[in-house]
């Protein structure tokens, strides 16, 4: 069966859903909540060693010597690893391999990775790594971007793939669509702006951890908390010259990712060839303070945007131009560069629209993809100038987004396909729940409320590389005992994707929720998925769940058909049984109906799988940011600001979320709650940075200023279903889409709230003392400015 | 001390307290012998010089462990027991997250930042010790029904918590719980399912459960 094949979005059986858009229980809840869910460092293994890393102390420097022969000496110590034992160079995206799992020849950020230590237990390892002598030598640290564009020697990467790079430039990437400069001229007003946004990392509780162990015949297994199963397996197999099918990734539970955990990472690397030279299980569990060094989180931009409308709001053309702050590799940054003017086309019409954005190497934790990946900060900057354009136009803000909404089933002006969009209903929710009408404008000086739109990608298009088999596959086994179990390459990170396949399984063959069972995530079991990023698993491997589904169900309708001799359409398959539906008497267990198709056709299994359809534009990058499905959100948030601190407080969020259907509101609700939640957090309290010798300004739980739950206000989660055309049952994504807006309806309220506009993250109480300061225009302090803004807000109104 | 305990146990632990208590017990314990001294003057000082098999109680049972004068609680849950307690996760090391919490003598603490050593003859509970049989606490159930968790890997540490505190407080507020649960980290955000499910629990115990 063709793995493009559309199967509808109504209930498999009659009108109604049985399982799906019920808030079922996770599939690993009981296991979670009793202590027995098994994570990477729970791995234990007889004869296991344990591995350590050591770390560059220079942001950036070139190796001179290394000599490990002392730690090599130490009682306890079984093998140490160098650059020189892992010299292929690996990256996520094929296009830019720029990584070594051991740094060879240059260090590029303090942190990076030396050299590997496999040792009975931690403290030796820890020893050895005390043990091994390296010679650096230390050339000029870029940390900052600007100066890393400007200043073209020493270069941080000489050549990637044995193309020289251009300066310190990881990619740079200038499109326009229409003509955006007669669309400013054509304009009554353009306003002009600069907009900056910090780095803020994903912090996985879940520390990253690897286990590998060779067994006799050669094969090796990896246990790690990876996201993305099938890319560290490709990975492994290419830096190990390994033999892909000697090669097994398996993730076990996993404590959090968030993006973090997409790249293939050294551990992983580390451990496999460790257990490969010592014949003995390694495990490398990395420390927090690693974890924070790792980052691939959210890259600093500095973005100039002008904006061009006409006086009844319509807008008339955007043009950005971006510095994307990429730290020491490339990670998934070509995409990044892309996605940062690409996905920002909707929920708006842009009759033109141009960006040229140029990530730059810097000497710092390399950046990656944090939910959201590479949209949110652009969603920023755009969401707050255009709340001012509505001001200067005296057009309310929620107003103004409903007149410039592009509407459904239509194309962006990049060439994105929009299918289902309900971003008008998002914002009609968010403006009832928040009591907008009567609310904005009208609570005192120093609380005020703000709105954002965004959109969000349901997966890309195309692999990261280029092939021609399913982006999704399934792979299901009926029981004769009445369980089926369902194998998928999906990466349930704690989102629930499992959970989901459950719950598309229960509805299709009307099996007990708790006779499904779900193997994931184990590159001998199942079959490939490309893993949990980009938001694409509940509308890739969701409608690959359905297409294996609908042929399992053929063959049991069939079977009971032939058996009770009569039309195969008077089949159902509902809540554990099979029955007749013109004679509902006639009916068995599913448990049964399984057997007698087992009997007609013998054991039972199918395959499913899902591609994308041919999408995208028609121009260089034209596919980058193509999905299938978008996801579209409205934010309003309250704040409540304190003039005298500069604290800003947030007592409650609402945002609307258009997910096409909720397969299981309660998780769609979550990932709601959770996005929203990250969002506040890095606007108003995290700060990713380095010092000026390149060390993380605070590596742990401690100084990361995370929320607690005294400092998370109330989120309030309403989901819009707009039952898109070609997701499971209509589904899209809603883990990544309502992160976006949460942060300029932050900027906007605060807005609304003091009268101040802030452009530059994160919000903390200095930034806002400021702004109120400069508002003041008389630098005395917090106090005047204060009284300055509140007679300009008075004023205002 | 005394007095602080009192002033914990009329209001609930805030994440400082928390943190207090839990960093006090930690800075004495770099001298063992001076915390033993410190947490009962009546006893006589013990000095431990390297390893030692003691007896920890650990959900009603007694596990003999071989720990180190330095060896935390955490580490001899995960790595140091027979079988190994392996809910209860690393995730700071340093007291910031909660993820390692357990109950000692029903009050909620961070296990990387006690001794093992320190805490023999104290009644310490993990998240292995919450069911009974098949049945779940109060506490696991409402986890599970409210959707109180994601990841699950803060779970352990805000199921110990929560349980702590409606142990002690089954009417908790909402205001209580928030305070109650400062001490621990959820990243996936999904604090609303969480405040949820201890409400729940409240509830049900409330009523007669467990």
């Amino acid at each position: 069966m063709a793995a493009r094949d559309n199967h509808g979005t109504g209930a498999p059986w009659d009108d109604a859903f049985r399982v799906v858009g019920q808030p079922l229980r996770k599939v690993d809840g009981l296991a979670k909540a009793t202590g027995q869910a098994l994570y990477a460092d729970d791995v234990q293994l007889p004869g296991m060693l344990h591995a350590k890393i050591l770390r560059s102390p220079h942001a950036h420097a070139r190796i001179v010597s290394i000599d490990a022969s002392a730690a090599l000496a130490l009682p306890g110590v079984h093998a140490v690893i160098t650059g020189a034992d892992l010299p292929i160079r690996y990256g996520v995206i094929p296009w830019t391999p720029d990584e070594n799992a051991l740094a060879v020849d240059k260090v590029r950020f303090v942190g990076d990775e030396v050299a590997a230590v496999a040792a009975v237990d931690e403290d030796t390892a820890n020893a050895a790594l005390d043990a091994i002598e390296v010679e650096y030598e230390p050339l000029h640290a870029f940390l900052d971007p600007r100066e890393a564009l400007a200043t073209p020697e020493p270069q941080i990467h000489a050549d990637i793939r044995g193309k020289p790079v251009r300066g310190n430039v990881s990619k740079h990437v200038e499109l326009e669509f229409g003509d955006v400069e007669a669309a400013l001229a054509g304009a009554d007003l353009v306003l002009e702006g600069e907009y900056s946004f910090h780095g803020s990392t994903h912090a996985p509780i879940e520390p990253h951890c690897a286990v590998a162990q060779v067994s006799a015949d050669g094969l090796l297994t990896l246990w790690s908390s990876t996201q993305i199963t099938h890319y560290v397996h490709r990975a492994l197999a290419q830096v190990l010259e390994l033999a892909p099918e000697r090669i097994r990734v398996i993730q076990p539970c996993l404590g959090g990712a968030f993006g973090g955990k997409s790249d293939p990472f050294a551990l992983e690397f580390c451990v496999a060839l460790l257990a490969q030279r010592t014949g003995r299980p390694v495990k490398m569990l990395w420390t927090r303070e690693e974890v924070f060094y790792a980052h691939r989180g959210r890259h600093p931009m500095q973005m100039q945007y002008r904006c061009g409308a006409k006086s009844n709001g319509r807008i008339t053309g955007v043009d950005a131009r971006i510095l994307i702050d990429g730290g020491s590799y490339s990670s998934f940054g070509l995409v990044t560069t892309y996605y940062s003017g690409q996905l920002l086309t909707g929920p708006y019409d842009f009759p033109s629209y141009r960006f040229d954005s140029t990530r730059v190497f810097t000497n710092k934790p390399p950046c990656g993809p944090k939910r959201g990946h590479g949209s949110v900060q652009p969603r920023f900057a755009f969401e707050v100038q255009f709340d001012e354009v509505a001001e200067r136009l005296g057009i309310d803000p929620i107003e103004i987004r409903r007149v410039n909404f592009q509407g459904d089933d239509t194309q962006t002006v990049n060439g994105q396909r929009i299918t289902s969009n309900g971003f008008l209903r998002c914002l009609d929710l968010v403006e009832e729940a928040s009591g907008w009408k009567q609310r904005r404008g009208q609570l005192p000086y120093g609380r005020g409320l703000g709105v954002a739109g965004s959109m969000y990608i349901s997966g890309t298009n195309y692999p990261v590389y280029p092939n021609d088999m399913p982006q999704a596959g399934i792979q299901l086994k009926l029981d004769r005992s009445g369980v089926v179990t369902v194998f998928t390459g999906g990466n349930d990170i704690g989102q629930g994707s499992n959970t989901v396949v459950r719950s598309i399984v229960a509805e299709e063959l009307g099996v007990a929720y708790d006779h499904v069972r779900v193997v994931a995530a184990d590159t001998d079991l199942c079959p490939v998925d490309l893993g949990a990023y980009s938001s694409r698993i509940t509308f890739m491997v969701g409608n690959a769940t359905i297409d294996a589904c609908r042929k399992l169900r053929h063959q049991i309708v069939t079977a009971l058909a032939e058996a009770w001799e009569v039309d195969p359409r008077r089949i159902r398959l509902m809540e554990g049984r099979a029955f007749d539906v013109e004679d509902p008497d006639r009916t068995v267990p599913t448990r049964e109906a399984f057997q007698v198709a087992e009997a007609r056709f013998d054991t039972l299994g199918s395959t499913g799988s899902y591609n994308t359809p041919q999408l995208g534009g028609d121009y260089r990058g034209g596919t980058i940011g193509a999905s299938p499905a978008y996801s579209f959100t409205a934010h309003v948030v309250e704040v409540d600001v304190d003039v005298e601190t500069g604290i800003v407080r947030v007592p409650a969020a609402w945002c609307a979320h258009d997910c096409g259907r909720a397969l299981n509101p309660t998780l769609v609700a979550g990932q709601i709650e959770g996005s929203t939640y990250m969002g506040l957090a890095e606007a108003l309290l995290e700060e990713h940075g380095v010092n000026r010798f390149g060390l993380h300004r605070g590596p742990s739980l401690l100084d990361y200023r995370m929320p607690t739950s005294l400092d998370v206000g109330d989120i309030h989660a309403m989901i819009v279903e707009s039952v898109d055309p070609e997701g499971p049952y209509g589904a899209k994504e809603a883990g990544e889409g309502p992160l976006h807006g949460s942060i300029p309806a932050l900027a906007n309220a605060i807005h609304d709230a003091i009268g101040v506009r802030l452009r530059h993250l994160p919000f903390t109480p200095g930034t806002v003392l400021r702004a109120l300061r400069d508002q003041g225009g008389k630098g005395e302090g917090a106090a005047v400015g204060s009284t300055a803004a509140a007679t300009s807000k008075r004023e205002a109104r | 001390m005394t007095e602080r305990r009192v002033e914990e146990e009329r209001r609930g632990f805030s994440r400082r307290a928390f943190l207090q208590g839990a960093g006090g017990v930690a800075a004495a314990s770099s001298l063992t012998e001076a915390v033993h001294a410190a947490q009962d003057p009546a006893s006589e000082v013990q000095r431990m010089r390297g390893p030692e098999e003691v007896e920890l109680r650990v959900n009603g049972g007694t596990l003999p462990a071989t720990v180190e004068p330095r060896t935390t609680l955490l580490d001899a849950l995960r790595h140091r027991v027979d079988p190994p307690l392996t809910g209860t996760k690393l995730v700071c090391g340093e007291g910031a997250c909660g993820a390692c919490t357990v109950l000692v003598d029903g009050r909620p603490m961070y296990a990387c930042m006690l001794l093992a050593a320190d805490v023999v003859g104290r009644e310490i509970r993990t998240v292995e010790g919450l069911a009974d049989g098949d049945g779940l606490s109060p506490v696991q159930e409402a986890f599970c029904e409210k959707d109180g968790l994601m990841c699950g890997f803060c779970t352990p540490g805000f199921l110990m918590s929560a349980t702590g505190l409606l142990e002690r407080k089954p009417d908790a507020d909402a205001e209580e719980v928030r305070r109650a649960l400062s001490g621990n980290f959820c990243r996936c955000g999904t604090q609303p399912h969480i405040f949820e499910a201890v409400a729940e629990a409240g509830r049900r115990l409330r009523e007669g459960g467990r």
